[in-house]
């Protein structure tokens, strides 16, 4: 009977940490994207062999992770703003223009994704789009 | 005349002697009009290199411009800093908003010397300290290529510096102190490949005017070179360390550093953001080899802690 309340309890933390933390958890969130590109970016540029089916598989991971975060107000929500962020102010003071970059990066990986790239050059092609948008989004709303 | 009167004719003259030497030593003194008037005609495919090089576009094109917008120089950018408020001026073709009238002397002089055809001093905020270093040919190049280039109706706002920086002539003794043409790394016998990179990088590239922290005057602190710098604009996260330790980018090969300028991306896949962005976009239009001297350049020069 202790067991389970000490369970429950420790669950009830885990989950309303998890809820309360949004800097933790769109860290965590780039830290898998970042994952990613190092299995995308490589092939893109030449330094590894392109292998379809690894460039799928990243790509549908990649596309997951960009559809979620549309919701930005899960990931950016008010008061989120300040503490060990490098996210940007124009996030908030922008909302539009961060929703709107979102969006188009959410696109560019569902576009990639659909192109499914048997060869290294179709890859390159659908995946321009999905490099520029790390920048885009870096450039106007991380500092 | 009174012992009191004469301390205090002297003291008058001394005071007035002091303001004198001041003045002079203040006032804009531009570059020698012979070198100037030698320069062959300009070379727009050069210029155009130039241009990128020398980030032009960053500060004096809209805000995230890319592709063609950033050829639209209007100005208007705004940068807060300690000193105040800067805004980047319109250096479009316009014959009046812009700079449509000026002659390669004048732009020679605004670039290497901070000086306006006016004859009045710039704000350091306006790179010309690492301007200083150019090739006057290279600017007759970039002169040529600029007025390729639209003409953008409007004139930026005017700057809102508070006292006692708004005082423009006082800068005159910043230069005096501060301004030099030298290059500032020293490297031993450097090879073709690393001269290029220092050009690149101390010259138009201009990287320490934000890589490398100040000293009180505001001026680079070339003990510190490339060290990393806290932002000098206000709010700004710290300019990271671009030399080779373990705070800076030691663990990186040139090819790292290379394709960072190339596509923005770090070893790590992190992609680079803030103003870094713009840079990226404007090295990336520079000939390969251009960005592997930068690499090269930034490999070969003294290695320091983070210098903020």
């Amino acid at each position: 009977m202790k067991f389970f309340a000490f369970a429950a309890a420790a669950l009830v933390v885990a989950v309303t940490s998890a809820a309360a933390d949004p800097i933790a958890d769109r860290k965590a969130d780039m830290k898998e994207r970042g994952g990613l590109m190092r299995v995308l970016g490589p092939t893109a540029q030449g330094k590894t062999e392109f292998d379809a089916a690894t460039i799928l598989d990243a790509l549908e991971k990649l596309n997951a992770r960009a559809q979620a975060a549309m919701d930005v107000e899960k990931f950016y929500p008010a008061g989120s703003e300040t503490g060990d962020t490098k996210a940007g102010p124009k996030i908030w003071s922008e909302r539009e223009a961060f929703q709107d970059a979102t969006n188009k990066f959410a696109e560019a990986t569902a576009a990639a994704l659909a192109a499914a790239p048997q060869d290294l050059e179709s890859f390159r092609a659908a995946f321009g789009p999905v490099g520029a948008g790390c920048g885009t989004c870096h450039e106007a709303f991380r500092l | 005349m009174s012992v009191l009167k004469k301390v205090a004719l002297t003291g008058a003259v001394s005071v007035v002697a002091v303001g004198a030497a001041l003045w002079f030593a203040s006032a804009p003194q531009r570059l020698n009009a012979a070198t100037l008037a030698a320069l062959g005609p300009g070379d727009v495919a050069n210029g155009e290199q130039v241009f990128f090089a020398s980030g032009c576009a960053s500060c004096h094109a809209a805000s995230g411009a890319s592709g063609e917008e950033r050829l639209a120089l209007g100005g208007g950018m705004k940068f807060e800093t300690g000193f105040g408020t800067f805004v980047a001026p319109n250096i479009s073709q316009h014959p009046t908003d812009g700079i449509g009238n000026w002659s390669v002397a004048d732009l020679a002089n605004a670039m290497m010397r901070g000086v306006s055809p006016e004859g009045e001093h710039y704000y350091p905020a306006f790179p010309y300290a690492s301007y200083a270093r150019m090739k006057p040919q290279d600017v007759a190049d970039l002169h040529a290529f600029m007025q390729t280039l639209p003409a953008v109706e409007g004139k930026a706002e005017t700057v809102a510096i508070p006292f006692p920086f708004n005082q423009r002539r006082g800068i005159g003794l910043w230069k005096a102190a501060f301004l030099d043409e030298a290059p500032v790394a020293v490297l031993d016998n450097p090879s073709e490949q690393l001269q290029r990179g220092q050009y690149l990088v101390e010259s138009m590239g201009h990287c320490a005017e934000c890589h490398t922290p100040r000293n009180a005057f505001g001026a680079l602190d070339t003990s510190q070179w490339m060290a990393g710098a806290a932002a000098m604009e206000t709010g700004g996260r710290p300019i990271p360390n671009i030399t080779a330790s373990d705070d800076g980018i030691g663990d990186w090969t040139e090819g790292d550093i290379a394709e960072l300028l190339s596509s923005g991306f770090t070893p790590e896949y992190d992609s680079v953001g803030g103003t870094m962005a713009a840079v990226v976009r404007n090295i990336s239009e520079l000939d390969a080899a251009d960005r592997e001297a930068m690499a090269a350049y930034l490999k070969a020069i003294p290695a320091h802690p983070n210098g903020y």
